[in-house]
């Protein structure tokens, strides 16, 4: 028995495991957006079928929702239609849909643990590859494709291989500065982005467990970018003051009942791990992204690497990423020019990055040249921003806030960065075209976003702090 | 769309890039259909390095080169990282593909391509390298998928690989049966498990 939380929460929602075969799992959330759910409600139409357990499916529009003017029709007539087919189909199969302009929207990653419907020792599911985001409140969460999402309407299971485990401990204390998003930057650049395939990871150490709970839904949302299905942070007492008294989070008794099985979810003392990583705290300074994949990543005080500490099958790749954007092998970023600045997604649109940008704009004031935008993740953290008195902070700083929505992070509403334009953007991705077509992104921090916003250079933040 | 697998003997188009991603795959501006016409799709298949900006064709991208063509497509390691969107395997299906050769795959895509009834073959470095130097040597070369038997072969120098696939998938894709099928067939066991867990 390997005894890790990872087999725990797996194993119990295992139906039956099918010969010489993958293993039919229950799931007990599935959030669908409008982006991969049209094509799995109409093959469920298309066999005559009702969502098995339509209690347990949350829907929301994100992907296209424009970040103004929510109140108006969307323009784009071909995004309206995507956004209006999600509200039909969510009221034909009697599914809870939190449309644009209701108070619970917001990008689905952020909305879910925020409402509380995220819980730890669930199994959660989502056509969206950053679903491993909902890991952070101690859940087996994992992005899958739509025919999975048609799987699961029909039947609340799924069809899948078991994952093998993996520990990664970040061990010591974050620098000043150094943020969950740049441990997550960090790890991707030494496990590349295919370092952690075919496992699950979870996060231990103290770097993690002093992580607030943002700081964890944003490491466990880059997940991902290593490779890994999902990734995931055994609950504990900073999880449970977090989920208590959110809307759809137990209540009273139900809630006393929910925390002392939630405490029983952590991996055993004699946990075995098909792998086992460990890094220190003190390796890690802030960091931005050079090339065209989230592993691609440096130090922002260091070079781009030289072409020759490049593996040969890997050259034309390298070459071809560099070229992409501009950059030559061996030089420093620190002071490039920078034309776009963008602060929100779901792995940097929570109350925590505001707050950070806001720390470094606070007295000063945007670069002139510099495009920004700042879009919030949900409502929720729109009103928080409000209430905290940041919007005030930014507005004096000559930054804007914007309505909330996935937005740039890869420009399926007309948050588009223009061609050939450097973007630092707190989104996950920096792949060729993510954040429009021909638009060149640096990943980074909220730090290190507004550090850029303000000197409208690359910045390295601390020298602000 | 469910189409039964057996063995498939053809020309290659390689794609010698490594991480090539589902954003690159198809890009997010073409995932706003509601339907899954995967002709759409297939005609967008690697649309920003099949166009240029201005909407010309990118001679020197290898789809629109006439040497290379054929039902599978062999690409370098870490094929189909990134986003979970299922319409790259849609548009890899629609282009024409049934089969994609790499060293690695990305697991979400992966799924994604077997559960489009198109066979991703895991094979070593070392063939894949082979291979991507027999088909620059002669972009007529053959390579034989046999399912039945699992097994890669590259005609042009008689060297043969063992791929690995789950029996359970090996049938859906032999029978053209999908995974709804199956669940369908089961909904005592998950009513039973629900009853436990309650």
């Amino acid at each position: 028995m390997a005894n890790t939380l990872f087999d725990k929460i797996w194993d119990k929602h295992v139906v039956q495991y099918v010969e010489d075969g993958p293993q039919q799992l229950y799931i007990d959330r599935l959030y669908c957006h409008e982006v991969t759910s049209p094509q799995a409600f109409a093959g469920m139409r298309a066999r005559g079928l009702k969502c098995f357990r339509p209690d347990h499916i949350y829907c929301m529009p994100d992907h296209n929702t424009p970040t103004h003017d929510q109140d108006k029709p969307i323009e784009d007539p071909v995004s309206k239609a995507q956004v209006d087919a999600l509200a039909k189909n969510a009221a034909d199969f009697g599914l809870t849909h939190f449309g644009m302009m209701d108070s619970k929207n917001g990008i689905i990653h952020v909305v879910g643990p925020e409402r509380g419907l995220s819980l730890p020792g669930m199994t959660i599911v989502c056509g969206d590859s950053h679903t491993s985001t909902h890991g952070a409140v101690g859940a087996v969460a994992f992005g899958i494709g739509t025919s999975e999402v048609e799987m699961v309407m029909a039947s609340q299971c799924i069809l899948q291989q078991k994952p093998k485990s993996m520990r990664i401990n970040i061990e010591g204390e974050l620098g000043k500065g150094v943020t969950a998003k740049d441990v997550a930057l960090y790890l991707m650049s030494q496990l590349t982005t295919s370092g952690a395939t075919g496992y699950f990871v979870e996060y231990a150490g103290s770097v993690v467990r002093n992580l607030s709970m943002e700081g964890r839904l944003t490491l466990c949302n880059l997940s991902i970018e290593m490779g890994a299905r999902g990734g995931f942070i055994a609950p504990d007492e900073v999880t449970f003051a977090y989920l208590k008294g959110r809307e759809y989070a137990p209540k009273g008794e139900d809630w006393d009942k929910a925390v002392a099985y939630w405490k029983t979810l952590k991996s055993g003392d004699d946990a075995v791990f098909d792998k086992e990583l460990t890094f220190q705290a003190a390796d890690i300074e802030p960091r931005i992204t050079y090339g065209t994949n989230p592993g691609m990543g440096i130090g922002i005080t260091e070079a781009v690497p030289s072409i020759d500490t490049i593996p040969e099958a890997g050259r034309a790749s390298y070459l071809k990423s560099l070229d992409y954007m501009g950059f030559q092998p061996g030089e420093k970023l620190l002071g490039k020019p920078v034309d776009y600045v963008f602060l929100g997604a779901c792995t940097n649109g929570r109350i925590e990055d505001f707050r950070a940008f806001a720390s470094i704009a606070k007295g000063r004031k945007k670069a002139a040249h510099v495009v920004a935008w700042l879009v919030p993740g949900s409502w929720m953290v729109a009103d928080q921003i409000k209430a905290e008195g940041l919007d005030k902070i930014l507005e004096d700083a000559g930054f804007e806030l914007r309505q909330p929505g996935c937005s740039a992070c890869l420009a399926m509403n007309d948050d588009k960065i223009p061609a050939g334009k450097l973007a630092v953007s707190t989104s996950n991705r920096n792949f060729e075209g993510r954040q429009g077509p021909g638009a060149r992104t640096v990943l980074a921090s909220p730090l290190v976003a507004a550090a850029a916003a303000v000197t409208g250079v690359i910045t390295d933040p601390r020298t602000l702090m | 769309m469910k189409q039964k697998f057996d063995i498939i003997t053809s020309t290659c188009v390689p794609l010698p890039l490594e991480n090539v991603d589902t954003d690159q795959i198809i890009p997010a501006r073409f995932l706003k259909a509601t339907t899954r016409e995967e002709s759409f799709f297939g005609e967008n298949l690697f649309r920003d390095w099949r166009y240029h900006a201005d909407g010309t064709l990118n001679k020197d991208f290898v789809l629109n080169d006439p040497t290379y063509g054929g039902e599978i497509l062999v690409a370098g390691k870490n094929f189909g990282s990134g986003s979970s969107r299922e319409h790259a395997a849609w548009a890899i299906a629609g282009y024409g593909f049934r089969v994609v050769i790499s060293s690695f795959f990305a697991d979400i895509h992966k799924n994604n391509e077997l559960n489009n009834f198109v066979l991703p073959v895991v094979v070593s470095e070392d063939f894949l390298s082979e291979l991507f130097a027999s088909i620059k040597a002669d972009p007529k070369m053959l390579v034989e998928v046999d399912l039945p038997n699992q097994t890669v072969t590259n005609k042009a120098t008689g060297r043969s690989e063992r791929f690995e696939i789950n029996g359970y998938k090996k049938y859906c894709l032999m029978n053209a049966l999908d995974d709804i099928d199956f669940l369908l067939e089961n909904k005592d066991k998950i009513e039973a498990w629900e009853q436990q867990h309650a």
